[in-house]
């Protein structure tokens, strides 16, 4: 890695590890109801609220119940989700009037923001109103998000509690995530990127005139609309010339604050956080980095505080930025050299690889954005991953295909490393013939089998989805790269859509009925394929009693325990993902670099 | 079981909807309105009266006595900033090393006076489309063309160059810049085209 990739990266963990023990210690406050202990207000705000929805804040839900609140409070948002686009011509807030949005789009998109996956599918700024962007999108962000925490929270109590039934309130844990935290950093973070120059406005369109008058080519039609050919056959070209330039407008710092920080990814418009309203500055792209990352970091203090030994948090914490730290060298390496293909005719190789950049990002800016969105399942891009470089492809859809567990998603990723260490301990337990224990609680065989569906539904989705799409001629259609490429492209929409990342090699026109439902269906089981198998695991750990540490524990506070649990990650991504990898990126960079001797 | 499930999980939803979906983005807009205005309505120039553009979007130019910026892949007509969108050529694209191959002709008919090879984002497209900077290093690649073209002297435009140039944000995070709408309006406000 270079000088400059050493100081952003450094920089940047500095910044996020020092933030993020602060906020573990106020969720570990706020999420167990000690905040709303101590501070009146709140509490009377808090028990105010479960007045209002006419539910019983005092109900410890069981785990079967606590699934059943979090499913319906979902399918509620699906169906708004829905609902808002499909009519949105009919109400207000449409200033370009927007059409409808067509059924197997609006059900694409409406799974995708509830499963926090925020694959988009749609180019924003020319299909949704401001009111969808707002009442349906914006909404979905905070509450996929609470979702996330809520879940993963529950879990930690299964670990924390003994002899237990039940898991907390759902609805308190949703309410007090949203309002109590997603709420007020969203809001500070708006602000701070409008100062930088995010747009956050209602008004319609702007039309500029130009300083230069743009002339460009456009195939000529007949009054049918059909492209003219001429004799040879060839296309008739006419020149058109444009004074004007249309800025798309709207309320999107507000949007653009949540979408960072719920790790959702849904971008305001189509080129997402490469749009210079979206992410107009260095220092805007600083912030929403952090913000990724900042709630997946401070869960993971909560979950050390709240089981009682914040070692054991800080264990799982130090081995997502093990990995972290390797896939930003790599993604930096490979963006560094410039396209060889390019540089032989003619284009200087110094800055890297500037296809799909943006200039005031540069390529280490770019590539520390790149890998935190896919580490995350943020799924935000300020690159266009579709022109990455084959390696720097192929790290990003690993680091999906991990199953977002380095850093991941608010709550799920958090949730779904727990798993791996349930699986590490398990694995262990095995070499050495012990009972698997962890932080306490015996793993049996009950946990084990759900934890086996949990890691296994993603690879199913993941592979199966691509194959699918890889023999389907009408699937096949929608790629955009010829030879390997084209197979990465198929392969990293299923990555992201399983894993509920949602960024794309956007050259793959998704916006098709088979793309439409195949992904949509991939995004649903993945989140709640995974999510309903955990609340059944801590419901089956709350019941158990505690353990005391004895000669035979094995400790899992250790760097011994980070070892064995990057290892178990990075096996088992290795071996299910590694065979489908090696078809797309490895043989697309074999290509590329092939007598060029690198 | 279910049932008295489905009134909270209705009715949380309804509340934390108009809560995070209509309050939010009015009060941050209220805010923004007020101590952002400028930022929060697109960083608009405006020239007697008139929007001419935005500092933070690209526009194209191809004139001689004009800096060229990033090639935009936006459809139909490049930079447009009602539909944003990158290239998406992966690497091996056909189609890249042939648009590329195209540009960097055109680069070389358009600045006789440079040998060495093109910089790489006056032949990339950018993600966005509306990329609006180019890096210091092409637009010294362009000065000498702009120069002639103008009648002005080269280290005269050098220097307006220079003047233009952004460093990163607290100077640690992203690249030099050159704002490449900026430059030109500057560059007509000297008077000669």
């Amino acid at each position: 890695m270079n000088q400059s990739a050493v100081v952003q990266t450094g920089l940047y963990l500095l910044v996020l590890l020092t933030l993020a023990w602060p906020l573990g210690r106020y969720l570990a406050a706020l999420m167990s109801g000690g905040l709303a202990q101590r501070l009146g207000w709140m509490g009377k705000v808090d028990r105010g609220l479960m007045k209002l929805i006419g539910a019983n804040g005092e109900e410890d839900m069981p785990w079967w119940r606590y699934a059943a609140a979090i499913v319906l409070f979902n399918l509620a948002g699906l169906l708004a989700v829905y609902l808002l686009q499909r009519l949105q011509l009919s109400l207000p807030f449409n200033p370009a009037g927007m059409p409808n949005v067509e059924a197997a789009s609006a059900f694409n998109t409406a799974v995708s923001f509830v499963t926090n996956t925020n694959w988009q599918g749609y180019v924003g700024e020319a299909t949704m109103s401001y009111l969808t962007q707002m009442l349906a999108l914006t909404v979905q962000n905070f509450l996929s998000a609470a979702t996330g925490i809520a879940v993963v929270v529950a879990l930690v109590r299964g670990f924390a509690r003994k002899h237990a039934q039940g898991l907390g309130n759902a609805w308190l844990d949703l309410s007090r995530a949203t309002v109590w935290l997603l709420l007020p950093l969203a809001s500070l973070f708006a602000v701070f990127l409008v100062g930088q120059g995010v747009i956050q406005n209602f008004s319609p369109y702007v039309e500029a005139q130009l300083v230069e008058p743009v002339s460009y080519q456009v195939a000529k039609t007949d009054e049918a609309g059909k492209p003219l050919v001429d004799a040879q056959g060839a296309a008739v070209m006419e020149t058109v010339t444009v004074r004007t330039q249309t800025l798309a407008m709207g309320p999107v710092a507000s949007q653009e604050a949540i979408k960072l920080l719920g790790t959702n990814g849904g971008g305001f418009f189509n080129a997402n956080s490469a749009h210079p309203y979206e992410n107009p500055t260095g220092a805007s792209n600083f912030l929403q980095m952090l913000s990724i990352l900042l709630i997946p970091a401070a869960l993971c203090f909560m979950f050390g505080r709240m089981v009682g030994d914040v070692r054991q948090g800080v264990v799982v914490l130090a081995s997502m930025t093990l990995i972290f730290v390797a896939m930003v060298a790599v993604v930096v390496w490979a963006e560094s050299h410039a396209n060889p293909l390019l540089v032989q005719l003619g284009m200087d190789a110094g800055l890297g690889n500037m296809e799909g950049k943006e200039t005031r990002f540069g390529i280490v800016a770019s590539s520390l954005f790149a890998v935190i969105t896919t580490a995350a399942s943020c799924g935000a891009v300020n690159t266009m991953h579709d022109s990455l470089m084959p390696l720097a492809g192929g790290v990003t859809t690993w680091l999906m295909q991990l199953g977002e567990v380095v850093f991941g998603g608010v709550g799920s990723g958090l949730y779904g490393m727990l798993l791996f260490a349930m699986l590490a301990v398990f694995l262990a337990g095995l070499m050495i013939g012990r009972t698997p224990e962890y932080l306490g609680k015996k793993i049996e065989s009950f946990e084990m089998k759900m934890v086996s569906i949990a890691i296994l539904i993603t690879p199913l989705l993941v592979l199966g989805g691509t194959a699918v799409a890889v023999l389907l001629p009408q699937a096949l259609t929608s790629l955009w790269n010829p030879g390997a490429h084209g197979f990465s492209e198929a392969l990293y929409a299923f990555s992201s859509a399983a894993n509920n990342n949602g960024s794309a090699f956007a050259g793959l026109s998704a916006n098709t009925p088979y793309y439409n439902l195949a992904l949509g269906l991939a995004m649903w089981f993945g989140r709640f394929g995974v999510l309903i198998p955990v609340l059944a695991i801590a419901g089956s750990l709350a019941r158990k009693p505690r353990l005391a540490v004895s000669v035979g524990t094995m400790p899992t506070h250790g760097p011994l325990f980070v070892v064995l649990l990057v290892g178990t990650v990075l096996i088992v991504g290795a071996l299910t993902y590694i065979p489908a990898l090696a078809l797309g990126p490895v043989v697309d960079h074999l290509q590329l670099f092939a007598g060029q001797g690198g | 079981m279910m049932k008295n499930l489905i009134r909270p999980a209705l009715t949380l939803f309804v509340v934390l909807s108009v809560i995070t979906g209509v309050l939010y983005p009015a009060a941050i807009t209220g805010v923004a309105q007020v101590v952002f205005p400028d930022q929060a309505n697109g960083s608009l120039i405006q020239r007697q009266g008139q929007v001419v553009g935005s500092s933070l979007i690209g526009q194209s130019f191809s004139g001689p006595g004009y800096f060229w910026g990033r090639p935009s892949a936006t459809g139909p007509v490049p930079n447009n900033a009602a539909a944003s969108s990158g290239s998406n050529y992966g690497p091996q694209h056909p189609a890249l090393a042939e648009a590329v191959k195209a540009r960097i002709e055109a680069m070389r008919v358009a600045h006789p006076d440079q040998a060495g090879p093109v910089p790489a984002e006056l032949v990339t497209s950018s993600a966005s489309g509306l990329d609006p900077h180019i890096s210091p290093a092409a637009a010294y690649y362009q000065i000498g063309r702009v120069a002639k073209a103008r009648g002005l002297k080269p280290e005269d435009v050098q220097r307006l160059v220079d003047a233009h140039t952004e460093y990163p944000s607290w100077r640690i995070f992203g690249d030099r810049t050159v704002n490449v709408l900026k430059l030109n309006m500057a560059l007509n406000a000297q008077g000669r085209v």
